[in-house]
């Protein structure tokens, strides 16, 4: 849940970033990262193996400006996709406002990607969360390989109820703002609801 | 939803900043935070510029997370307090009202004993401090007067975040 401070005027939001191993949501916040002013970032944060996996989670916020005089402050969190931390996802989406799932848009990767987008509907009910009542957009990654599906393909499996979705290579970094930038408009829009 | 909206008022505000200071004061200690159990700092006393708040604050929401995880696995239903012990400085971990965590974090001017001791008394104030809170936060959404930022929100305003 967003945290609306009327004393020092900030309001903080949570955005989570789903998806299986290796899909690029460490990718995407690196990207965020490496493109944000300094004086708009904090520092990012990577729990991870030796080997660079996320272990826990990556964490990155931004202050990107202010509206209606309040401090916007959003966190981006990203989970470890590996099927066997799944206790750790739950953890991380406590609390969460807006979700993007990464899809992997290899052909390789389609089980990995339903398999994912469920465990996420899955585990957001166990906190009481209705996925399609948050927030929530998809990108389908890795649109720069040579042995992916068609976005009508992924969409009929992934975006049935047809939420924003974008194409990205967030190695390059095309989409990563696109799509961050409609998952916190969606969160404001929440937010002016009086939800 | 799975926990109300959260949200901190001046008077709230002043009330909290007036027992940390007292409990910084009594426990000797260097600095206290306040963070949301989702990680987002609601305040800090004592030597904050010290530190990287923003990070601290979601580093101990992910350790309390985390032991919670650990606690329901062996039967119990959470650990209300944390103590991590350091070469110079502790820290001093616990949960307050069921969802807000107190950080406090003190070298050899004080003790584990003295923290803990006063801690106890500090959180049975911000108990009481945040049961008001979420009341009165009830109950002007009940009125309809919430004096809620962003009902007048447009667009733009939403664009510029980004430009
Ligand atoms: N070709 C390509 N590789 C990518 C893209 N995004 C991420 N990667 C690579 O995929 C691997 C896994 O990315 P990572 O962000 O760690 O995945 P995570 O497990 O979802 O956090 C890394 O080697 C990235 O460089 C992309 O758009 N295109
Ligand atoms: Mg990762």
């Amino acid at each position: 849940m967003s945290f609306i401070n009327y004393a020092s005027r900030e309001i903080n939001c949570k955005i989570v970033y789903y998806g299986p191993g290796l899909c690029g949501k460490t990718t995407n916040l690196q990207h965020v990262y490496q493109k944000t002013a300094p004086e708009a970032k904090g520092k990012m944060i990577s729990l991870a193996t030796e080997t660079e996996r996320t272990l826990f989670f990556d964490f990155l916020p931004l202050a990107l400006g202010e509206i209606r005089g309040f401090k916007t402050r959003f966190h981006l969190y990203t989970v470890p996709g590996q099927v066997f931390y799944d206790a750790s996802r739950k953890l991380i989406l406590k609390g969460v406002d807006g979700v993007v799932f990464v899809a992997d848009s290899q052909e390789e990767r389609f089980d990995a990607n339903i398999e994912s987008i469920e465990n996420l509907r899955f585990n957001l009910q166990e906190q009481g969360y209705d996925l399609d009542q948050l927030p929530f957009v998809i990108q389908y990654n890795k649109r720069d390989l040579p042995n992916v599906m068609t976005v009508d393909e992924l969409r009929r499996e992934l975006n049935p109820t047809g939420v924003p979705e974008f194409e990205a290579c967030a190695a390059t970094g095309e989409g990563v703002f696109e799509t961050l930038k409609a998952i916190a408009k969606l969160i404001l829009i929440d937010l002016k609801k009086g939800k | 939803m799975a926990n109300p909206q959260m949200v901190m008022y001046d008077e709230e505000f002043r009330q909290i900043n007036t027992v940390l200071e007292k409990l910084l004061r009594e426990s000797h200690s260097k600095v206290i935070f306040l963070v949301d159990k989702n990680g987002q700092l609601i305040s800090g006393v004592g030597d904050t510029e010290k530190f990287d708040t923003t990070s601290l604050a979601s580093l101990t929401a992910g350790n309390i997370a985390a032991t919670g995880g650990l606690a329901k696995l062996i039967g119990e239903k959470e650990f209300s307090i944390l103590f991590h012990e350091g070469e110079k400085d502790n820290l001093h971990i616990s949960i307050v009202a069921g969802r807000v965590i107190l950080v406090v974090i003190f070298d050899s001017r004080s003790s584990l004993g003295l923290v803990r001791l006063r801690v106890k008394k500090t959180s049975d104030e911000l108990t009481g401090i945040f049961e008001g809170l979420l009341k009165k936060a009830e109950e002007r959404e009940k009125q309809g007067t919430s004096d809620f930022p962003f009902a007048e929100i447009t667009d733009d305003d939403i664009d510029n975040l980004f430009s």
